[in-house]
């Protein structure tokens, strides 16, 4: 019996007049390969904004691994070990790739607040920021300014921040959105490679990806909870089916 | 693995003091003993130097917007003026506690630019400058009100180097206190801190989802650039023996920015290139068209924008097409 | 009391006059503009020339400063502001004050830095009372007619925006520049005319308002906190928000100034502050608007 690292429950958003978020109540399993799935405007991100506390929901609560995080503000949520990316790309434009990594691996070692030293002068924190940029194959662009990298590097470094956080729960938000063909393989292995016990929660509409990598699935449709369950068990759903098919969308469901 | 250290060694080489600093320092020093005439000017220069760094540690480092910069350089210049006046004429002991007393205020004040948009933190900054002049300015038992606090007697700087009449040992004072400062503030702006500062500034939704804790970074540092902007009004109101309220004016804000801005932001020597060129312009165009000084900022001013911030000290690429990606 | 709170609102609907155009043009362009009070400046000593040296009447000046100023203003969005408004605040900022510097300065050098007094006509000098006592409420003839011009081109304006094309383009390309664009809609011409009409307002109210306001050099810099509250407490996502900013700015002022003279502006200063701290957004904006 896997334990249940992040859960929801009864969560509702409401903004104004619109319930973005209706009464969601879900699990995510340590180790987890979970993909959030739906159509357009789902509100997939929303949830997400909710777990992350970008968002504070109108009612309902959140749990990570096993504490109560509901109302704790999003900076702690990540020293807890719930970490994101982002959809569209939230980089840090003036800084480097290693200043930046530097900078998020100083700040999960506690060492963020320091003033008097300068941003290289743990070895701890350069050696990991070394590794993540070999592993993200950032090396070539670890000194260019962020603004001026290639739209495929961005992505990758997305990626690696929050890699850098050293996440326990992971939810990324449509990681390869944007991301030219020939560059997807690259990124979709260094998902594939994230160590066993991170708990990923995936939101994505590529279909490929999304059967490749995930071990559950939830859908989401209209900020409700459709239904939720293995794969083949989803890919073979009549409502799911008529969800994505009767919207006229493109699925490869 | 040699990637690891050639890494540590790029960041490294940033914090790292370069030759012409020292040469820059030294000069700075050297410049009353050479040019004993201008050493108030060097004084000058010094503070509002001092002043537009502790500005660039909120607008370059962490992306704060503010035309009111100029509440805790007043506030600084009237503590020291009325410690001097009130308490003890020791220059050292009253700067320390115009510096403390600056920083609360700007701790009181940091409440206030933490949410909201730019436009947002403009107006309470600016609130915040106007509301310390309206207070100084009827407050006038305390601060002499539009007259000012006249008749300000130091004492010896640590006991031993008088005031004299050419303004040396004022240069001095000011260039030493802004040295140590800059020192302070050289370590920060490098430093894992001064690199939360920085994503703050870039993307604080992203630093916020990194673990940085944002609020508190920003209360810290616009307590420090508090501080420190007291300090430089402090240094004025010492050297100069008076504290009026034009400390606390709109202009003295304004001006700080414009220093900032043509120093280039986000780079501490900005604010002193910054204040050199302010100055000396200051100096010559007063001779020139005293009334109309006005004029001829705003025009600088719109030009400079124009032009583009970054291309200001890049005189080549002023006609042609913006360059490439050169960082 | 009464009378305080008719004053109030004589400045209040003034200053909304005069800062509308910023509202309009900085929620639409995403400009922060601190030269608006150059427009109004212009506006102002624009009557004073027409009336002691052409002659003008009173009240043909306030549509000839509108006019002329909303033409001086078209001219300067087509040539200095447009390249501005991808730049960054603090560009707009500097920019717009080094305007604001250079409006001052120059008209310091042309016409002097004394305050300018405008010959009001006879019909507006006098003053009526009604009822006595603390209920008393007198109401100079002059701020009963800057409450009447005022009442009137405020509901002009939202008719304009509610009712008629441009208003709908206008508020389309405010929601979304390039949706708006996508749709055909000539965003540049629409900025145009609002920067127009927004700085032909300030004429307009600087006009209207000289005598009660003051004229002087120094008039855009030391208004323009006024306006810019106006515009941060009411939002920028309709003409009601600054309206009910620039009433409430308008009654504490000159409250602030009968009973508690000695704090004057501070109150203003502070209540500022405490509003923009407690709703950021400012007090009328409504959700997820700018």
């Amino acid at each position: 019996m896997t334990e249940t690292v992040l859960s929801t429950q009864g969560l509702v958003m409401r903004f104004g007049g619109i319930t973005a978020t209706n009464d969601v109540t879900m699990e995510l399993k340590r180790g987890a390969r979970h993909a959030l799935i739906g159509p357009n405007g789902a509100g997939k991100t929303t949830l997400i904004n909710l777990l992350t506390g970008v968002l504070t929901p109108t009612s309902g609560r959140i749990s990570l691994l096993g504490e109560d995080i509901t109302t704790l503000a999003p900076h702690k949520r990540v020293a807890r070990g719930l970490v994101r990316t982002f959809q569209i790309n939230q980089l840090f434009d003036s800084m480097t790739p290693l200043e930046t990594l530097a900078l998020v691996v100083s700040q999960h070692q506690g060492i963020a607040s320091q003033w008097w030293r300068p941003l290289g002068a743990t070895q701890a924190v350069t050696e990991r920021a070394a590794e993540l940029l070999e592993q993200f194959h950032l090396g070539d662009v670890a000194q260019q300014q962020t603004k001026f990298m290639a739209y495929g590097k961005r992505r990758l470094l997305e990626i690696a921040i929050a890699l850098a956080c050293e996440p326990r729960v992971l939810l990324l938000d449509e990681p390869v959105a944007g991301v030219p063909a020939g560059e997807r393989e690259e990124l979709l292995q260094t998902v594939a490679a994230l160590p066993a016990d991170v708990s990923v929660l995936l939101i994505e509409h590529d279909m490929d990806l999304v059967f490749s990598f995930a071990d559950r699935m939830t859908v989401l449709v209209n900020g409700t909870l459709l239904t939720e369950g293995d794969p083949e068990t989803i890919a073979a759903d009549p409502k799911v089916k008529e969800v994505y098919l009767g919207h006229g969308e493109h699925a490869h469901v | 693995m040699s990637a690891p250290s050639s890494y540590e060694s790029a960041l490294l080489r940033k914090a790292r003091w370069r030759p012409l600093e020292f040469v820059v320092w030294a000069a700075a020093f050297a410049l009353p003993f050479v040019m004993p005439s201008h050493s108030l000017l060097v004084n000058e220069i010094a503070i509002v130097a001092l002043f537009a760094m502790s500005l660039d540690l909120i607008l370059g480092y962490t992306g704060i917007v503010s035309l009111g910069h100029a509440a805790f350089f007043g506030f600084g210049a009237y503590t020291a003026a009325l410690f001097a006046k009130l308490v003890m004429p020791d220059p050292t002991v009253g700067l320390v506690v115009a510096t403390v007393l600056s920083a609360l205020l700007g701790l009181l004040a940091s409440v206030t630019i933490l949410r909201g948009s730019d436009l947002t933190r403009l107006m309470v900054t600016l609130g915040t400058a106007l509301l310390l002049l309206e207070l100084a300015n009827k407050l006038d038992w305390l601060t002499g009100g539009a007259d000012g606090l006249q008749g300000v007697v130091m004492g010896p700087v640590l006991g031993l180097f008088e005031f004299d009449l050419f303004g040396r040992t004022a240069a001095w004072y000011s260039l030493s206190v802004m040295l140590v400062l800059f020192l302070v503030m050289r370590r920060l702006v490098h430093s894992p801190f001064g690199a939360t500062l920085k994503a703050i500034r870039d993307n604080r939704l992203r630093a916020m989802a990194i673990g940085i804790p944002v609020v508190s970074r920003l209360v810290v540092i616009y307590t420090v650039a508090a501080g420190i902007a007291g300090a430089a009004g402090a240094l004025l109101a010492q050297t100069t023996g008076f504290a009026s309220l034009d400390v606390l004016a709109f202009d003295r804000s304004a001006d700080v920015l414009l220093m900032l801005v043509i120093g280039g932001v986000g780079w501490l020597y900005g604010g002193v290139a910054g204040a050199i060129v302010f100055k000396l312009l200051q100096n010559w165009l007063s001779a020139v068209t005293p009334q109309y000084w006005m004029f001829w900022i705003g025009l600088l001013l719109v030009l400079l924008v124009l032009v583009g911030r970054d291309r200001v000290l890049k005189p080549w690429t002023w006609l042609g097409k913006r360059k490439g990606s050169r960082a | 009391m009464l009378t305080i709170l008719f004053d109030g609102i004589a400045y209040g609907m003034l200053l909304f006059v005069l800062a509308v155009g910023l509202a309009v043009t900085l929620g639409l362009m995403n400009f922060i503009n601190l030269a608006h009070g150059a427009f109004a400046m212009a506006g102002g000593y624009l009557t004073v020339f027409a009336m002691q040296k052409l002659g003008v009447p009173f009240l043909a000046c306030l549509p000839l400063a509108f006019i002329v100023v909303a033409l001086a203003g078209a001219l300067l969005e087509r040539t200095l502001y447009r390249p501005m408004y991808g730049k960054p605040h603090l560009d707009q900022v500097l920019f717009s004050i080094g305007l604001a510097f250079m409006a001052v300065a120059a008209v310091d050098y042309f016409v002097g830095s004394s305050q300018q007094n405008i010959q009001l006509p006879e019909w507006l000098r006098g003053r009526t009372e009604v009822g006595d006592g603390t209920l008393l409420l007198g109401m100079g003839h002059y701020r009963l007619f800057i409450i009447a011009v005022c009442a009137v081109l405020t509901v002009v304006l939202q008719l304009i925006l509610s009712k008629t094309r441009f208003g709908s383009r206008l508020r389309a390309a405010v929601d979304d520049p390039r949706v708006a664009a996508g749709l055909g809609i000539n965003v540049n011409v629409v900025f145009l005319l609002t920067f127009a009409v927004g700085s032909g307002l300030a004429g307009l109210g600087g006009a209207l308002g000289a005598e009660i306001l003051g004229l002087d050099p120094t008039f855009p810099l030391k208004y323009m906190i006024y306006f810019l509250i106006v515009v941060s407490v009411g939002g920028t996502s309709s003409i009601t928000g600054p309206l009910a900013a620039a009433l409430l700015l308008g009654i504490a002022d000159v409250a602030g100034k009968y009973f508690i003279p000695k704090m004057g502006a501070f109150t203003v200063y502070l209540l500022m502050i405490l509003i923009l701290m407690w709703r950021p957004q400012g007090l009328f904006t409504r959700k997820g608007g700018r």
